[in-house]
């Protein structure tokens, strides 16, 4: 997948503006549906809000789009893994998850998602649930105590599924 | 005149309620425990325990899902108070010989008792399980022990009566007045007085003013804030209609992280209900007090945790910092009078209210008053949430409540306050723990985060991590921080990759002090301290990385060599066949060898090995 083949429906990001009445403090709200929806921030949605709600600017919303961690402008994988590297994770050995997943997934150069798109990966800092260091998370579902055997089971897994269902 | 409701005979009725509940089981349902399958257990619970008579005579039972329990390495933990039993590690299978053996016939479940890692027995009653027997939960009391999402559960353990008692004392000043009187100091880090932060917010009584809640918890390693949002939310939001009708705001937000979406539905949920039945929204309680909640959701920006940086963040612009004067206090959200506390703040209020300054006051040191919450995780043997009075020691935290190193191991350290604080030692486990303590130490208490550290970490490589974090975080306006953070983080990879040099050391600490004196906020001024305070306690690790060009810990992957000694390998090729880069050679039944320039010391022929022949060092 890349960005330039999305012509995205601007319609869905006129309906998340409407929602929150067009107002500016809701921006990072807005930004978060957007990528809700399309799973990316496109490029052309950032612009359209910044045209249309008022006292706002395309600049504007691209800085604020860039700043937060959680707003990505390429697309993500259908499933999201993300890796805590928070201190309790780290101390407990989060960075071999964190080379278990991409080798599962086959990443390579430094990209963060899987070549059919299927995968993205990430580290955050900290998800909160130190208790069951080390932790990751596959759209919002957590692993807790997570070992390179446990990865590969986890992604295999989710392989599986995904053939089944083609 | 008008009548306030009756805050007792609402308690009375929901309370008999409960009580004809008969047996309690009580499963935690915070995020830990979800993780580790709790959902899953409360249902096979519900369709086993229906139609149970336990042996206490009660007539029924009912599982009550409820917020953390705090001890989350031990999860599923599901609570019988009426039996006086914890069961740790709950399994699905597990659920149907609690039910018959336990509940129906009264024989306790002797595998699934929590065991104590220092005399190896089950523990039987939940007063014996040293993990809570040796804390003081007030903030956290209700965590645990009520459904987080009901109301009427929160209200019969108290929720909403202090409000109810300060709209009937209708004396906003008198209620700024026993704050300032209980001590309290704000728990997200800072440890300014609470009592005068809401004095200076008052002082602008009469035009639109905002209560804030800082629910950014964004250290990683503390998650005191997220249990409170889970487990019981009504006290966070009676905390801040207080704090609202004390210094004079019908409006707030409570401005949470992304990363905790179960907080946000669980609040969501609080808001609701308490606006529906007249707890939050307008005349609340039949008082003229308004005072409406709304939630902001953060999107990943560790800088803001900074009030000023919240503040920009929640009018949905970039989370930056800007220069204080003029405080929150005169000029905040919206550019209006803004009073912005910390989740475990605001959820001590209503007990200060409800009990008094003087008890909160009889708790802690001289000046650092009341219970903190510590996030205690890391190489430590029970791993959670804990609630202690002020001034207790490191020792009793970590040996004591923590039960000790995990795996007989030898403790180094602990890393306290997150990114913002330092590492302390073997020396500093007696001091008692309180903010002005710490700070002379070279730590802080941060948010509460203690991450436990064994012999098998690698100080440097710690010290890297959180200069890692927080040159990820800075948000880039102050030029020390922006290029310093870059810079010390430059050195110590340098370092741990054994190409560092001595001056380096130097180097750093000119460095460190230059972004401490040089930047705006918090994150700047305090991104040194753990490098700061490693370099101050664990020196000779740092010499031992750039002069020695070894890791005492063995950790760091640029130092290490891994040998096969010849006179122990039997050839056996299995070591060789499990290198993922094809580093070994070597014929059957004859030694084999590494390859070092092919090695990337990944260790994984030495977990292969069945002779031990394989070494690293």
């Amino acid at each position: 997948m890349s960005t330039c083949e999305a012509k995205i429906d601007l319609k869905k990001v006129d309906e998340i503006i409407n929602a929150y009445g067009a107002k500016k403090s809701y921006l990072i709200a807005m930004l978060q549906k957007v990528q809700e929806e399309f799973r990316y921030l496109p490029v052309e949605a950032l612009t359209y809000i910044g045209t249309k709600v008022p006292e706002l600017s395309p600049a504007t919303v691209y800085g604020v789009a860039t700043f937060y961690a959680q707003f990505s402008l390429e697309p993500k994988g259908k499933y999201e893994i993300k890796v805590c590297d928070g201190t309790a994770c780290h101390v407990r050995g989060s960075m071999p998850v964190l080379t278990a997943v991409k080798q599962c997934i086959n990443l390579k150069n430094g990209k963060f998602v899987s070549e059919d798109g299927m995968f993205s990966v990430e580290t955050v800092s900290c998800l909160g649930a130190c208790g069951l260091a080390p932790v990751m998370v596959i759209n919002d579902k957590v692993y807790p105590k997570m070992t390179a055997d446990a990865v590969k089971i986890a992604i295999d897994a989710i392989k599986k599924e995904e053939k089944g269902e083609n | 005149m008008t009548t306030l409701t009756d805050i007792k005979s609402e308690q009375a009725k929901v309370q008999a309620d409960i009580k004809s509940q008969g047996l309690r089981v009580l499963v935690c349902a915070g995020t830990g425990c979800v993780a580790n399958g709790s959902l899953k257990v409360i249902e096979r619970f519900k369709e086993l325990g229906a139609n149970v008579r336990p042996m206490t005579q009660q007539d029924k039972v009912t599982i009550v899902p409820t917020g953390c329990h705090g001890f989350c390495e031990q999860g599923v933990l599901v609570v019988i108070p009426d039996l006086n039993v914890t069961y740790v590690k709950v399994k699905l299978e597990d659920v149907e010989e609690i039910v018959e053996s336990h509940i129906k016939n009264g024989k306790p479940v002797e595998r699934l008792l929590y065991v104590d890692p220092k005399t190896n027995e089950h523990v039987f009653e939940n007063n014996k399980i040293n993990f809570y027997a040796k804390q003081t939960r007030t903030t956290l009391k209700n965590c645990g022990e009520i459904n987080a999402e009901s109301l009427d559960e929160a209200l019969a353990v108290g929720a909403y009566e202090a409000l109810n008692k300060v709209l009937k004392g209708n004396n906003p000043d008198a209620v700024i007045e026993e704050i300032t009187k209980s001590g309290l100091r704000g728990r997200g880090g800072g440890g300014f007085p609470t009592g005068l932060k809401w004095k200076f917010t008052a002082a602008n009584r009469g035009g639109k003013s905002y209560v804030v809640c800082n629910g950014d918890e964004g250290d990683p390693g503390a998650f005191m804030d997220r249990s409170v949002m889970e487990g019981d939310p009504h006290k966070l939001l009676e905390g801040m209609a207080i704090a609202g009708f004390a210094i004079g705001a019908d409006e707030a937000y409570i401005y949470v992280r992304a990363e905790y979406p179960l907080a946000i539905k669980r609040l969501r949920i609080a808001i609701k209900q308490a606006e529906e039945r007249g707890y939050l929204g307008n005349n609340i309680m039949g008082s003229d007090f308004n005072f409406t909640i709304h939630i902001k959701e953060g999107a990943g920006a560790f800088v803001c945790g900074e009030e000023t940086a919240l503040i920009a963040s929640i009018e949905g612009e970039r989370g930056m910092p800007r220069p204080k004067p003029p405080f929150p206090a005169n000029k905040g959200l919206f550019g209006r009078p803004t009073l912005i506390n910390n989740v475990e703040t605001l959820a001590n209020i209503s007990t200060i209210i409800l009990k008094g300054a003087d008890w909160f006051s009889s708790m802690g040191t001289e000046k650092s008053k009341g219970t903190k919450t510590f996030a205690l995780t890391g190489e430590v043997n029970n791993t959670g949430l804990i609630e202690v009075p002020m001034g207790t020691t490191l020792r009793e935290i970590v040996f004591d409540i923590g039960g000790g190193i995990r795996n007989g191991k030898k403790f180094k350290a602990v890393q306290i306050g997150g990114p913002s604080g330092g590492c302390l030692t073997e020396q500093h486990l007696d001091i008692p723990m309180d903010y002005d303590n710490l700070i002379a130490a070279g730590a802080m208490v941060g948010s509460g985060g203690l991450v436990v550290m064994n012999e098998d970490t690698c100080i440097v490589e710690v010290a890297r991590f959180f200069m890692n974090f927080t040159q990820n975080e800075s948000c880039g306006k102050c030029v020390p921080c922006r290029e310093g953070t870059k810079n010390m983080l430059k050195i110590l990879e340098r370092i741990v990759k054994g190409e560092g040099k001595m001056e380096d050391i130097e180097t750093l600490q000119e460095l460190a002090n230059a972004v401490k004196d040089g930047s705006l906020c918090g994150l700047g001024k305090t991104a040194p301290n753990p490098v700061l305070s490693t370099l101050k306690y664990f020196l000779d690790e740092y010499v031992a990385h750039i002069k020695d060009k070894k890791c005492p810990a063995g950790v760091c992957t640029a130092m290490k060599t891994i040998t096969i000694d010849e006179t122990m390998c039997k050839g056996c090729t299995k070591c060789a066949r499990t290198c993922p880069v094809g580093a070994i050679s070597g014929t059957v039944k004859n030694p084999h060898k590494i390859d070092q320039s092919k090695c990337i010391k990944c260790g994984s022929c030495l977990n292969a090995c069945p002779f031990k022949a394989i070494k690293q060092n």
